[in-house]
C-alpha cells in the first residue's frame, strides 16, 4: 500500500471555512458546494437503492416461473424501482448536485440567488424521500402500481399508494424551488463580461431544465393532489361509474412526465458539451446550436406527452398530432449529436475517464433516440408498446444516456471539489465494465421486447428464457463494473493523487479558482473575458 | 455566513412571479378538467351550476377584492413610511381572508346538509356529469381555501415584520411577495367564480 496522504484540504477551502462544526455545517448550510454535495451523496445513495433494486427485478425474471418472490412483490418492486430511480435519482440528480456544486461558478457568482431556498429544497427533498420510504414499510404496503400511479388500479389497490404519492409531491414540490432558484441565479447572478452568448453549456442546460421544472411539475402536483382526494374523498373525477375519465388521468399525468424526461436528459446533454471540447482540445462546433436545441427540446418536448397514450383509445387526429410532434423533438436532439460528432472531428482526443462516459453517452442516447422513433410512430408503437421494447428504449436514453452522464460528470467535476483524484486504469476498467454489461442488459430488452414480451410481468413464455438469462448476467456485469467505479472514485478523493486547479485544462470559470473552491469562490467578482471553449483565450496550450 | 450579499429586490420578485407562475398551473390541471368534462356534459353541468349558491360567491368575490386593494395600499403605505397604516392595512387584509374562510364554513355546511359532498350517497344518484361538476368544485375551491390559508399565515408573519420594524421602506420584499401571493389567491378565485357561479 501507498502511503496515504490525508492532510487536510487548504485552509480557506469550502471545506474547513464555516462557523458550524460537524453534521450541523452540512446540513443547515447555505454555501451551494455544500448543499451540491449533500445533494450528490443523498441522490446517488437513492441510485444505488434503485439499482439494487433493479438487480432483484432481474433476478426475478432470470428464468420463467416463481424465482425469488411472488407476483406482489414483483409488482412492488418494479414501483419502487421506478419511484426512486425517477423521483429520487434523476429528476433531482443533475440540478441538486452538479447544478448546485458547479453551476454558480461558471456564471462567475458566489452563490446562488436564494442560498437558503436552495437548503430548503434539498429539506423538501429528503421529507418527500423519508415519506417515500415510510410508505414501503407502513398501511398496505408498499405501492404495486408502477410508477406512473395508473388509474383506476391506483384508486382502488390497497396498498399504501397515497402516502407515496404525498410523498412524490413533497419531491417536487422541492424540484419546482429548485427550477425557480436556477432562473433567477442565471439572470441575476452572472458576472460582469459572462454574458448568455459565453454561458457555459451545461449553464444553458440548466436553464432551459429549470423553465421545464417550473412550467411541468406544478401539472404533476395538481395530478397527484387528484389521485389523493380520489382515494380520501371518492370525488370520483377518474371513475367512469361517475362520469369521470381515466383518459383525463392519463393526459395530466404524461404532461408532466413527458416533460420530465428532458429534465432527467437535459443537462447530462449540458455536462457532454462541456466535457467533450476539453478532451477533444477544440472549442465546440456550433454553440449557438446546441443553445437553440435545448431550448427547442424543453419547448418541443413540453408538447408531445399523447406519445404515450397511443393504444388508450384516444382519437387518431390526437395520435397523429402527437406522433408528428414527438418527430420534430427529433431534429434537435440530433442537431446536439451532430455537433458533439463535429467537434471531435479533427480534435486531439485524450480518452481519459470522462471522455470515455461522454463517447459511450453519443453512442447508447443515439440508439435510445433512434429507437424512440419507433415508439414515436403510431403504426410501429402499436407493435411494441408496453412490452419489453419501451423498457430497453427508456433504459437507453436515461440510463446509458444520462446515468452515463452523471458518471462522467462524478469524475470530471468531483476532484475539483476533493483535490484529489481517482486512478485513471481502474476508472477505464470500470467503465468498460459497465458499457459492455449495459448493452447486454437492455439490448436483450429490446429483441425480447419485438418477439411480444410484455413488460411488468413476472413471468413468461419458455421461449424468452436464453435473452432474459443474457439480460441479467448483463446486469451483474454493469454492477461488477459499478462497484469497481465507486471504490477507485470514492478512495481516490479521499487518498488519491492531488490535483492542481485546472486537471483537465478547461476553460470555463470553475478551471480557473483553486482546488478545492474557496467558500466565496471568487477572491473578487471575476471579469470574463471570452467564450467558455475559448482554450486560447484562456491561456490554456 | 461569513458574508452578506448585497440584496437584489430585482431577482427576489423574479422568483416570487416564476412561483406564481406554478401556482397558476397547478389551478391549470383543474381548469383544464373542468374544461374537458364542460365540453362532455355541457347540460349537466348546466344544472349543476344553477345549484350553486349565488349569493355567498358574491359576498365572497368582493371580500377578496377588497382585501386584495388593502393589500396593495399596504406596499404603497411602506414606501411612504406609514408602517403603521401597513400593518392595519395587512391585519384588515388577513381579517377578509378569514372572513372569505367562514363564509365558505357556512356554504359548505348548506351544501353538506343537502347531501352534496364527494362520495355522497345523493351525488351516486344524480347523472354522471352532475357529481364531477360537484367532485370538481369541492377540489378546486378547496385547494383555493388552502391558499386562502397559506397566504393568510404568511400576510400575518408580514405584518409582525413590518411591527417590529424588520421590513421597512428601504427593504420591503418580503411586503410586496406576500402581497404579490395574496393577489394570485385573489386572481384564481376570480376565475372559479364565474365558472361555478356565473356562466352555467
Amino acid at each position: 500500500m501507498e502511503p496515504t496522504d490525508l492532510t487536510p484540504p487548504p485552509a480557506g477551502s469550502f471545506w474547513n471555512d464555516t462557523g458550524r462544526s460537524g453534521i450541523t455545517s452540512w446540513i443547515f448550510s447555505t454555501d451551494h458546494k455544500r448543499i451540491g454535495l449533500l445533494y450528490f451523496y443523498s441522490v446517488f445513495g437513492f441510485f444505488l437503492v434503485g439499482v439494487l433494486l433493479g438487480l432483484l427485478i432481474r433476478i426475478e425474471l432470470m428464468a420463467p416461473g416463481r424465482t425469488i418472490m411472488g407476483p406482489q412483490a414483483y409488482n412492488a418492486l418494479f414501483t419502487v424501482h421506478g419511484v426512486v430511480m425517477v423521483f429520487l435519482f434523476i429528476i433531482p440528480g443533475f440540478q441538486g448536485s452538479f447544478g448546485n456544486l458547479v453551476m454558480p461558478i461558471q456564471i462567475g457568482a458566489r452563490d446562488v440567488a436564494f442560498p437558503r431556498l436552495n437548503l430548503f429544497s434539498w429539506w423538501l427533498y429528503m421529507a418527500g424521500a423519508v415519506i417515500i420510504l415510510t410508505s414501503l414499510f407502513t398501511g398496505g404496503g408498499p405501492p404495486d402500481t408502477g410508477w406512473t400511479f395508473y388509474v383506476p388500479f391506483s384508486e382502488r389497490t390497497g396498498t399504501n399508494v397515497s402516502l407515496a404519492v404525498f410523498g412524490v409531491f413533497i419531491v417536487g414540490f422541492s424540484s419546482i424551488i429548485t427550477g425557480v432558484n436556477f432562473v433567477t441565479t442565471i439572470h441575476r447572478l452572472r458576472a460582469e463580461g459572462m454574458t448568455w452568448g459565453r454561458l457555459p453549456l451545461f449553464v444553458w442546460s440548466l436553464y432551459a431544465t429549470a423553465w421545464v421544472q417550473i412550467l411541468a411539475t406544478p401539472i404533476l402536483g395538481i395530478t397527484l393532489v387528484l389521485i389523493m382526494a380520489e382515494r380520501i374523498l371518492g370525488t370520483g373525477l377518474f371513475d367512469p361509474s361517475r362520469g369521470g375519465d381515466p383518459l383525463m388521468y392519463q393526459h395530466l399525468f404524461w404532461i408532466y412526465s413527458h416533460p420530465a424526461v428532458y429534465i432527467m436528459i437535459l443537462p447530462a446533454m449540458g455536462v457532454i458539451s462541456d466535457i467533450i471540447p476539453v478532451f477533444a482540445r477544440k472549442p465546440i462546433f456550433g454553440y449557438r446550436m446546441i443553445v437553440f436545441s435545448s431550448l427547442a427540446i424543453a419547448a418541443a418536448g413540453s408538447l408531445v406527452w399523447g406519445h404515450h397514450m397511443f393504444t388508450s383509445g384516444m382519437s387518431d387526429i390526437a395520435i397523429l398530432v402527437f406522433s408528428f410532434l414527438t418527430f420534430i423533438v427529433a431534429i434537435p436532439s440530433a442537431i446536439k449529436v451532430f455537433n458533439w460528432v463535429s467537434t471531435l472531428y479533427r480534435g486531439s482526443i485524450s480518452l481519459e475517464a470522462p471522455m470515455l462516459f461522454a463517447l459511450s453517452f453519443i453512442l447508447l442516447f443515439s440508439i435510445g433516440g433512434l429507437t424512440g422513433l419507433i415508439l414515436g410512430a403510431a403504426a410501429t408503437d402499436i407493435h411494441v408498446h408496453d412490452t419489453h421494447f419501451v423498457v430497453g428504449h427508456f433504459h437507453y436514453v436515461i440510463f446509458g444516456g444520462s446515468g452515463f452522464a452523471f458518471f462522467g460528470a462524478m469524475h470530471y467535476w468531483l476532484p475539483k471539489f476533493y483535490g484529489r483524484r481517482y486512478a485513471e486504469k481502474p476508472a477505464v476498467i470500470a467503465w468498460a465494465l459497465m458499457f459492455v454489461g449495459f448493452n447486454i442488459l437492455y439490448f436483450s430488452m429490446m429483441v425480447l421486447g419485438l418477439k411480444g414480451m410484455p413488460r411488468r410481468y413476472y413471468d413468461y413464455l419458455p421461449e424468452f428464457a436464453p435473452l432474459n438469462l443474457t439480460s441479467t448476467i448483463g446486469s451483474w456485469i454493469l454492477a461488477a463494473g459499478l462497484v469497481l467505479l465507486l471504490v477507485n472514485l470514492f478512495r481516490g478523493l479521499r487518498h488519491g493523487e492531488r490535483v492542481g486547479s485546472n486537471p483537465w485544462g478547461g476553460a470555463t470559470l470553475e478551471w480557473s479558482i483553486p482546488t478545492p473552491p474557496p467558500t466565496e469562490n471568487f477572491a473578487e467578482e471575476p471579469v470574463v473575458t471570452h467564450g467558455p471553449y475559448d482554450f486560447r483565450g484562456a491561456g490554456i496550450p | 455566513m461569513s458574508h452578506t450579499p448585497p440584496k437584489d429586490h430585482a431577482g427576489a420578485k423574479l422568483g416570487m412571479w416564476l412561483f406564481l407562475f406554478t401556482e397558476l398551473l397547478l389551478f391549470g390541471g383543474l381548469f383544464l378538467l373542468y374544461g374537458a368534462y364542460f365540453a362532455r356534459y355541457p347540460r349537466e353541468f348546466a344544472a349543476a351550476g344553477r345549484e350553486m349558491h349565488l349569493g355567498f360567491g358574491t359576498v365572497n368575490t368582493i371580500i377578496l377584492i377588497t382585501s386584495s386593494l388593502m393589500a396593495a395600499m399596504a406596499v404603497t403605505a411602506i414606501q411612504r413610511s406609514g408602517r403603521r397604516l401597513a400593518v392595519y392595512l395587512l391585519g384588515g387584509t388577513v381579517l377578509c381572508g378569514a372572513i372569505f374562510l367562514f363564509n365558505k364554513y357556512l356554504e359548505w355546511s348548506a351544501e353538506f346538509s343537502r347531501g352534496i359532498y364527494p362520495g355522497s350517497p345523493l351525488l351516486a344518484t344524480v347523472p354522471p356529469g352532475e357529481s364531477v361538476f360537484y367532485s370538481l368544485y369541492y377540489v378546486t375551491v378547496g385547494l383555493h381555501g388552502l391558499h386562502v390559508l397559506i397566504g393568510g399565515a404568511l400576510l400575518t408573519v408580514v405584518a409582525v415584520r413590518v411591527g417590529r420594524g424588520t421590513i421597512h421602506v428601504g427593504d420591503f420584499a418580503w411586503l410586496e411577495n406576500g402581497a404579490l401571493y395574496w393577489h394570485l389567491v385573489d386572481l384564481v378565485w376570480i376565475f372559479i367564480f364565474p365558472l361555478y357561479y356565473l356562466v352555467l
